[in-house]
């Protein structure tokens, strides 16, 4: 792929935008405490995205988006249903999830592979992400749906921050916590069905992990982790696709994530707000003076897991 | 007599905050001692720093005249019932043998004297019927019983129970407080985290405030005043009392 | 022995060994882990072959364990860096999974590393160790494999069986009695290792998961004795692996992913059919309390 084709500039801006994209949600996703989910999500995908080729006879992308989509949601309602139904915890309802899920798409991936049409390059991308493989149309759907992300992120901060820090003031305002998790679970699953032909199916939750904690090395403020997020995940996105042209067939998906990782290193040792760095300066000062109680600190992040 | 428990300048913390400062007491035999203050003050983080379960920062402890690590066997712990998974594939039986894993040793099998030790401490916690009962069936206080149990059956010389009255019956605390009194009878050290201050000056006889730092610690009649609850609870609290 | 009777064999061991471990796992509530394992094991052969230069089986166990401890030390540094558990899982093994994809796709271009059949592996074609089933006089090396790791396993698991159901049920208290929790949990999480490493030639990484988790959950709700659990969750085991296998081949299709999809059939036939902790025994339940409160009602 040559850099300055123009079709490399499409790409570069899809891979920016789902960057940006799975950045901020990813942000919701933590203070969820729900990181994995999305792991679970995007492995759940994979049935409706073949399903969706089947359907349809050849490789296009929107009706194996829809099919992605509706599989991740089903996955969802049964990941809910078996975590309130039955004494098995919500790991192993998202193990199972995840894996059974995952073995029926590669059931419909093999018998998808010897349909005419099917061929192995096409839908195997989805596992580990392509980005050079998109062509313009599917640039620009993509491209749409992840600004129809960070709009709606951005148009809801305020609920959003209301919801998932003060869960019984948005009850007190009659802010339906119900249906902000339904928009949450919908955004999820957009960034999943953005995200797993550039990323694939493995590594799209990487991309909404990463970005997200990174970003909390730097600040304690949502607005501001949300903004750094989306830097951290876009600049992953573009630095990774670069990298990955350098070689032939390279799959996108991995560079993007261990470009993430790099940064999230990064944070992890200089990271103003909690850097490693910082909190061995800020603990050798407060061993000089009594530490006021950072109580309500600790309730909200809780990052006691 | 020798204190059984001594601390010395006891400090932890939590990420960036210091939860225990400074802290220094000791306990005699023979005592109940409950620790008392407001939420946040680090009473179960005292404990478990005291069993090495958090770190410290400053400070020492020492059991019986020895560290943690070697008298070990000699303490009892009951922590908070919510700590442990209630789902668990278990019965109340085999959840009172495991306190006795420890004496078992590695590599054995619990015989029956042991089984029959175990079933003799749900008898004294009135919870024998219940000993076949999955234990997600047992309500709060039943629970709370067999967490007991298991801890008398450790047979130790030293206890921390961590809220035990939390959330239970009426019958429930009763037995509870019985088979302490019943203990410091014996000459045992115990040392209880409770969260009932109306309670405090009929079942303890040694109180502990708490806030972050120690606040005072006595005999309760002594230190469980009002001047000193206020000192604790920082005007947190309103003092309602009825005069005799 | 016949080339259907191997596969399974292979299949019925796979089921065993998983179900075992995985009955510990949910219990400790560390499927997530054993998410991130499977995965990151991945990087632990790649390395251990692009160091040996051999796809020997020893190797690659070794390089299995590192990369599986490797994966719970720094999930637990991260941990306690303050990032949540969930967070900790999700970075430390997509990292770890992505870097040994980019070594599979950059060095070992002409290797007989496959990156396809170690995720989604295929029980019928080993690219790993050179064996093809059925092996030519003898035993193939993952049945030689799997009768280790399983016998490992039960020894590990009876000899210190109480530990392990005390360190399961309330590892706080385990601690405070004298017994190494720490030291347990990464025992356990080499046994999971080293069960991922014997399980991927046969159903790949992502599927052993499902052979992890998805059994052992679905006999979690058939009983509430520790003991019926591990035998129900190898039973289910072995089940899904044969029916998953006949499954594929009448529908000529992949077999670690119908044997993945059978135990996931299995689990749902449990979730709503089990006599106590089924939905449907659930809703009964509901149902008489209902009548018995309208009763009481009526007559108070």
């Amino acid at each position: 792929m040559n850099l300055l084709s123009y079709n490399a500039q499409w790409v570069l801006l899809s891979t920016l935008l789902l960057g940006m994209a799975a950045g901020v949600v990813g942000v919701l996703s933590y203070w969820k405490r729900q990181s994995l989910m999305s792991d679970t999500l995007s492995h759940a995908a994979l049935p409706g995205v073949v399903l969706g080729f089947i359907a349809v006879g050849t490789k296009q992308l929107p009706a194996m988006l829809i099919g992605a989509a509706a599989s991740a949601l089903v996955g969802a309602w049964l990941v809910q249903w078996i975590r309130s139904s039955s004494r098995v915890k919500e790991d192993a309802a998202m193990g199972i999830v995840l894996s059974v899920f995952f073995g029926l798409g590669i059931m419909l991936l093999t018998h998808a592979n010897r349909m005419p049409g099917g061929g192995q390059s096409g839908l195997d991308h989805f596992i580990f992400g392509q980005a050079a493989s998109m062509v313009r149309s599917d640039v620009m759907l993509l491209a749409v749906l992840a600004i129809i992300v960070l709009c709606v992120v951005f148009i809801l901060f305020k609920e959003w921050k209301i919801t998932l820090f003060d869960s019984s003031y948005a009850m007190g305002l009659g802010l339906s916590v119900k249906s902000m998790n339904i928009v949450y679970t919908a955004l999820l699953v957009l960034v999943i069905v953005i995200g797993i032909q550039a990323v694939g199916v493995i590594l799209i939750a990487a991309l909404m992990i990463i970005p997200a904690v990174s970003a909390r090395y730097w600040t304690d403020s949502f607005g501001r982790m949300l903004l750094l997020s989306a830097s951290f995940g876009g600049g992953a996105g573009v630095c990774g696709t670069l990298i990955s042209t350098l070689g032939k067939g390279w799959p996108t998906g991995p560079f993007i994530v261990v470009t993430a990782a790099a940064m999230f290193l990064v944070s992890l040792l200089l990271g103003s707000s909690k850097g490693l760095l910082v909190v061995v300066y800020q603990r050798k000062r407060a061993q000089h003076k009594r530490g006021t109680a950072i109580m309500t600190e600790q309730a909200v992040e809780g990052g006691r897991g | 007599m020798n204190a059984t428990i001594v601390v010395n300048n006891l400090s932890a913390a939590y990420r960036k905050a210091e939860v225990l400062s400074g802290i220094s007491f000791d306990v005699m035999p023979g005592t109940l001692t409950s620790i008392v203050g407001p939420n946040g003050a680090g009473k179960s983080t005292l404990i478990k720093t005291m069993l090495e379960l958090h770190p410290r920062t400053t400070g020492d402890v020492s059991f019986l005249g020895q560290s943690y690590k070697l008298a070990k066997t000699k303490i009892g712990y009951v922590p908070q019932r919510g700590s442990v998974d209630w789902d668990f594939p278990t019965d109340a039986l085999d959840v009172v043998l495991m306190g006795l894993y420890g004496k078992i040793g590695w590599l054995k099998r619990p015989r029956k004297s042991d089984r029959e030790q175990a079933m003799e401490a749900l008898r004294a916690m009135g919870m024998e019927q219940y000993a076949d009962r999955q234990i997600s069936q047992l309500s709060g206080g039943q629970q709370q019983r067999v967490f007991l149990a298991r801890a008398l059956v450790q047979d130790a010389e030293i206890y921390f129970l961590d809220e035990p009255l939390a959330g239970v019956d009426a019958a429930t605390e009763r037995i509870i407080m019985e088979t302490l009194q019943q203990l410091r009878t014996k000459g045992r050290t115990v040392m209880v985290v409770h969260h009932d201050l109306q309670t405090v000056e009929d079942y303890f006889d040694h109180v502990l405030l708490l806030n972050r730092t120690v606040i005072a610690h006595g005999a309760t009649a002594e230190v469980f005043t009002e001047d000193q609850l206020h000192r604790t609870y920082g005007g947190a609290l309103r003092w309602m009392r009825e005069k005799v | 022995m016949s080339y259907t009777a191997w596969i399974l064999i292979t299949a019925s061991l796979v089921g065993v060994c998983c179900g075992l471990v995985g009955v510990l796992l949910i219990l400790r509530r560390m499927a997530m882990m054993a998410d991130a394992i499977s995965h990151t094991v991945l990087l632990g052969i790649v390395v251990a072959y692009l160091i040996t230069l051999q796809l020997s089986g020893i190797h690659m166990f070794i390089g299995a364990i590192i990369a599986g401890l490797l994966t719970a030390v720094l999930v637990q540094w991260f941990h306690q860096l303050g990032v949540q558990q969930e967070a900790s899982i999700g970075i430390v093994f997509t990292t770890l999974f992505a870097i040994g994809v980019i070594l599979i796709a950059t060095k070992a271009g002409n290797a007989h590393l496959d990156i396809q059949h170690s995720l989604m592996g295929e029980i019928t074609f080993i690219p790993w160790n050179k064996v093809e089933l059925p092996f030519i006089g003898g035993v193939p090396k993952a049945v030689v494999s799997l009768v280790i790791v399983l016998i490992v396993i039960l020894t590990v698991l009876l000899l210190f069986y109480k530990e392990w159901k005390l360190t399961s049920f309330d590892a706080v208290f385990a601690a405070s009695i004298g017994i190494p929790v720490t030291l347990m949990h990464y025992v356990f999480m080499s046994l999971v290792s080293i069960t991922s490493v014997a399980a991927f030639d046969s159903v790949g990484a992502i599927l052993v998961i499902a052979m992890l988790i998805t059994p052992a959950s679905a006999a979690y709700l058939w009983t509430d004795k520790l003991s019926v659990m591990l035998v129900l969750s190898c039973i289910f085991g072995i089940i899904s692996a044969w029916s998953g296998y006949y499954a594929a081949v009448l529908l000529d299709t992949s077999i670690s992913g119908a044997m993945a999809l059978a135990t996931g059939v299995i689990f749902m036939i449990s979730f709503i059919a089990a006599p106590r902790y089924g939905v449907i025994a659930k809703y009964r339940r509901g149902q008489a309390k209902a009548t018995a409160k309208v009763q009481y009602n009526d007559i108070a």
